[in-house]
Formats: C-alpha cells, sequence, structure tokens
C-alpha cells in the first residue's frame, strides 16, 4: 500500500515527508528497543516506535527504512525533524498506541517484515 | 593488507566518546561513499549497520575512536580502534543480552546486549581484541559479489 493509505488508516500527521506518500510499503517493524531493530528490521519496512530521539532516524537510515511511524501521539524534536530532512526519512505521528497500529495495519494487508525469530542466534 | 595497491577506497574518521549528538555521523557518512562508489545496496546496508553499533559502542563506552575505510575490489573492510576501558571479557561480551549499558544509553533505545553479536552477525568475517585500560579494536569485513 501507499504511505497516504498509512496516514488515512492511522489518522496520522506527516511531519516529515509529504513528497514521499506514494512510496509503496508491505512490512513493519515495531519496537522501541533499537538494539532488536537493528538486528532485525529489513530494509523497505516501516519502523513503528515510540522513541523520538535522533537515533531513531539515524538507525532508520542504515537500516533503510522506509518511513518512521511514531506512536501515542510523539512528536519528534526538531533535532529529530533536521535529520529526517536530510537523510530524506519521512515521519509520520499517529495517536494510536503500537498495539492499535500494529493492528490496524495488519487488518489492511501490512505484515511484519519477519513474523518471528529463528533463535537468539544466526538470525541474519 | 595483501590487496592495498588495489584499493578502491581508503579513509579514515574520529569518533569522539560521549558525544551521543553525533553517534551514527560516520555510519552515515560510510554509507554514502559507499553509495557513491556504486557498492550493492546489500552490502552498504550491512556496512552501515555493523559501522552504526560500532560507533553507539565508542560513544556508549571509549574516550574516542578512529574508523578506518578501505574498499577493495571484493571485500569492504572496516576497522573501529578505540582508546577506553577495553573489554574484560570478550566472550562474555558477545552474548546476546549481556550488557553493561547505564541508563543514558538505554533511554536511546540501545544497551540490550546485542551490539557485538549483531555486528558479527552481518560481517562475513569479524575479528575483535581488546586490552583492559587501553582499548578495543574490532575488524569487519563485507564480501562485495
Amino acid at each position: 500500500m501507499k504511505l497516504s493509505e498509512v496516514k488515512d488508516i492511522l489518522d496520522a500527521e506527516v511531519i516529515v515527508g509529504e513528497e514521499c506518500l506514494d512510496l509503496e510499503v508491505k512490512t513493519a517493524f515495531g519496537a522501541d528497543l533499537m538494539s532488536d531493530v537493528l538486528a532485525y528490521a529489513k530494509a523497505g519496512s516501516m519502523l513503528l516506535t515510540g522513541l523520538t530521539n535522533t537515533q531513531v532516524v539515524r538507525t532508520a537510515n542504515v537500516l533503510d527504512i522506509a518511513a518512521i511511524i511514531l506512536v501515542r501521539g510523539k512528536k519528534p524534536s526538531q533535532e529529530t525533524v533536521s535529520l529526517a530532512q536530510e537523510l530524506k526519512i519521512p515521519i509520520l505521528t499517529t495517536k494510536y498506541i503500537l498495539f492499535e497500529t500494529a493492528g490496524r495495519l495488519y487488518l489492511k494487508g501490512i505484515v511484519g517484515c519477519l513474523p518471528k525469530v529463528e533463535s537468539t542466534s544466526g538470525r541474519n | 593488507m595483501e590487496e592495498t595497491n588495489r584499493n578502491i577506497y581508503s579513509g579514515q574518521f574520529d569518533i569522539e566518546g560521549g558525544n551521543f549528538n553525533a553517534a551514527g555521523t560516520v555510519s552515515t557518512s560510510i554509507k554514502s561513499i559507499l553509495k557513491k562508489l556504486n557498492i550493492p545496496g546489500e552490502i552498504v546496508r550491512k556496512a552501515a549497520i555493523v559501522s552504526y553499533e560500532a560507533e553507539i559502542n565508542v560513544v556508549s563506552y571509549a574516550k574516542k575512536a578512529v574508523v578506518r575505510l578501505t574498499v577493495a575490489p571484493k571485500k569492504v573492510h572496516i576497522e573501529v580502534d578505540d582508546t577506553g576501558p577495553g573489554i574484560p571479557n570478550i566472550e562474555l561480551a558477545m552474548q546476546e543480552g549481556y550488557s553493561t549499558a547505564d541508563q543514558r544509553i538505554r533511554e536511546m533505545g540501545f544497551g540490550a546486549g546485542m551490539g557485538l553479536s549483531n555486528i558479527k552477525n552481518y560481517s562475513d568475517e569479524f575479528h575483535i581484541e581488546s586490552e583492559v585500560g587501553k582499548g578495543t579494536r574490532l575488524q569487519m569485513t563485507i564480501q562485495t559479489p
């Protein structure tokens, strides 16, 4: 689905990347722990998170994350916004909690970028 | 290194320990350099992930570090050489979930004890050596097709 549909489903506000709403997304990963995002998230996925610091944008950048969806109504700092603009990573914010955000997207066909972790080692 | 004469690129970057605001700038630079060299996307992604994890470690624990990036025809090599407390027990530090991170690191979303094992998983070759009271040196090699 297009990012514009994600925006509608989540009744979200676009903070960065109004021009990127035609982007196609199929998968997502949700966590507040960037260590896990780095270990498991796949390229082209959306990142659903409640963290708003600049490291969320850095993490998204190294992983080639398609878009950051901030949950629980979180608003990023100006620093985070500036970095996302520089690195061209869309940021949307929704008032839905992480569980609802994931559930609403899943109902419309978005799936996890991996269904479950295989084991605690050799996951790459 | 045996392929020195045939390197496509070599360069180095500094990381300042404790500077959380700058954490990630070196890996962002490495990513853009590799992209400009037309390295395949998946290789660039792996190099960015391992350098970012290493950068987070340096910022979290060390005083400073030098990162050396070398691109040869068949591989990308990244060395992160830090001046810092070193790691007393490397085997323990490599275990997923083992962490000595403080609250500040955890608030940033890190410190889950996944960094070193993640670096190893994303590298084709990984070496770590450390001396307590001196520092730690990581070497990561990612092969290109």
